[in-house]
């Protein structure tokens, strides 16, 4: 069974993002449901599947999807999961609504992301629980790791990244690039959260947070909700907004050590994902890929196949991704730049750039869209190929 | 040195899990779980080998010798207890025998640290229940 062309993105909702203080995590949730009916010209009542990647906000959520369902009003839902597989997860969801309305399931899929990880001015002031600064706040520092040090997953990121330089050769310059890169597409981006043009000599001056790591080179942190609708083809072309097809999608989950094999998941998900749409490498006109880190959208795009093995580096310093190059990548500043939603920063600008309502920042080539998803340390990975075409 | 006497050095809980490790270090000795199924050295410590599956396992002391497999270096301060020592680097480790420590490398400055340098281990007590395995050049 194929999906392709019989599949389609109906609707797309994103809220304000960044350091908006005025929603909670289920409010951001809410209302980007809200936001992606009103693009498909759908009611609440249309919907009869749901899927939630909780963010950090949502705690220990195990059912955040019910919490989600109750809080929206929904009634008689045919499919439902609360769903993690990290930055993957985003591009996962689109998966499973379009397997369960291919299976005959469900037809109408919200697929839902929202986070709250930014603290207002005044929340800061008056926290509840562990005080900044107290005893009880540093009580995270328990295992071995923290006795060498060792904090959170930037660090983690930078002893994959510092191997992936010694190995191939790739500089600090070359992570750099990346930076630099995607914030030129972000300068056309009206939504983006840092617009301003940066140099490569911007980059090198800005603060280390963990060597290789300048701050330019992590992500974003940022308040927000996107959601996306998924139901059929057919159903699609009756909505209010063009679709956007499902050509292809596939998952791929190493396991093992990508420390030693400098490699994610995109191999083994794009295989899949490209066998489904019908397409090569070659084929891809633009490309939204996942970037917690800049270091991350090398690897992506040598294990897409863009450029060889390692040479991630060069490719992007040479100006292919940039505006005008050969390969736009993170058209929309991606979440270095401009929004850190997960795995839903790439699908959402997939989906705007697919439709032609980009702007300013619109690629001129655009039937053959790639997206991509990553989780954990190069852990998790999810494909999608996407196209205003049909077949 | 910590720089405010109220946030000390974080020092590991001694789990069920490590306590072999730890009682072990104290005694300046690097031990590892060693697979009882196919023989394959493991840490962190885990209750089943992912290779064969094999619940049975045995701590073994090993060489205390390896490489620098990657590295880091911190400089922003996720605990105060290190806010006078940013930055430092933090070292894997890639034992001879296999496993892979995370760690700190002793009498080395963070520019001199180069991936593939050969290093053994050394033994730092930080309380009197724990004594942490770390690394310096090998000599």
């Amino acid at each position: 069974m194929s999906v392709k062309g019989q599949i389609a993105i109906a609707g797309l909702g994103q809220t304000r993002q960044g350091k908006v203080y005025d929603r909670s995590y289920m409010g951001f949730a809410v209302e980007a449901v809200q936001l992606a009916l009103a693009d498909a010209g759908l009611e609440r009542n249309d919907l009869d599947g749901l899927l939630l990647n909780p963010g950090l906000a949502w705690g220990n959520a195990a059912m955040g999807s019910f919490m989600l369902q109750q809080a929206l009003g929904l009634r008689d839902l045919k499919l439902q999961a609360t769903m993690n597989l990290g930055g993957a997860t985003a591009a996962a969801m689109i998966q499973h609504a379009a397997l369960a309305i291919a299976a005959g399931m469900c037809t109408t899929v919200a697929c839902v992301f929202s986070d709250r990880p930014l603290k207002s001015p005044v929340e800061q002031k008056s926290r509840t629980g562990a005080k900044e600064g107290s005893a009880a706040s540093y009580a995270f520092a328990r295992g071995l790791d923290a006795a060498y040090g060792q904090f959170g997953i930037n660090a983690m990121y930078a002893l994959v990244a510092r191997r992936h330089m010694h190995t191939y050769g790739t500089t600090q310059d070359h992570l750099g690039a990346v930076a630099v890169t995607q914030r030129r597409w972000a300068g056309m981006n009206p939504a983006a959260q840092f617009r301003d043009p940066l140099t490569l000599a911007d980059y090198h001056a800005s603060r280390w947070v963990v060597e290789p790591f300048h701050m330019l080179d992590c992500c974003l942190v940022s308040n927000g909700g996107v959601a996306v609708i998924v139901t059929s083809a057919e159903r699609a072309r009756t909505l209010r907004k063009p679709p956007v097809y499902i050509w292809g999608m596939g998952q791929g989950h190493p396991g093992g050590e990508p420390a030693e094999t400098l490699r994610s998941g995109a191999p083994l998900a794009s295989a899949t994902a490209f066998r489904m749409a019908g397409i090569e490498a070659s084929d891809v006109e633009l490309c939204e890929l996942y970037d917690c880190y800049t270091f991350t959208v090398l690897v992506t795009l040598e294990d897409y196949g863009f450029c060889g093995k390692g040479e991630g580096g060069p490719f992007v310093a040479a100006g292919h991704t940039a505006p005008g190059g050969s390969l736009p990548v993170n058209t929309g500043g991606g979440q270095l730049s401009s929004s850190y939603m997960w795995g839903m920063t790439p699908i959402a600008e997939g989906i705007v750039q697919a439709r032609g309502e980009a702007g300013e920042r619109q690629v001129p080539r655009r039937d053959v869209v790639l997206v991509s998803g990553n989780g954990g340390l190069l852990s998790t990975h999810t494909t999608l190929v996407l196209s205003p075409l049909p077949s | 040195m910590s720089t405010d006497p109220r946030f000390p050095r974080p020092i590991p809980e001694i789990d069920q899990q490590l306590a072999p490790f730890f009682a072990a270090a104290k005694e300046h000795r690097l031990v590892v779980q060693r697979c009882t199924g196919c023989g394959a050295h493991r840490f962190p410590p885990r209750e089943l080998c992912s290779g064969c599956l094999s619940t049975e396992s045995t701590w073994v002391e090993v060489s205390g010798r390896g490489e620098i497999f990657s590295y880091n270096v911190m400089h922003q301060i996720y605990h105060p207890a290190f806010a006078a020592e940013v930055p430092y680097a933090v070292v894997v480790v890639k034992l001879a025998e296999g496993p892979k420590m995370i760690s700190n490398l002793v009498d080395c400055p963070v520019s001199e640290i180069r991936i593939g340098a050969p290093v053994e281990v050394v033994f730092e007590s930080v309380s009197p229940e724990v004594t942490l395995p770390k690394f310096r050049r090998a000599r």
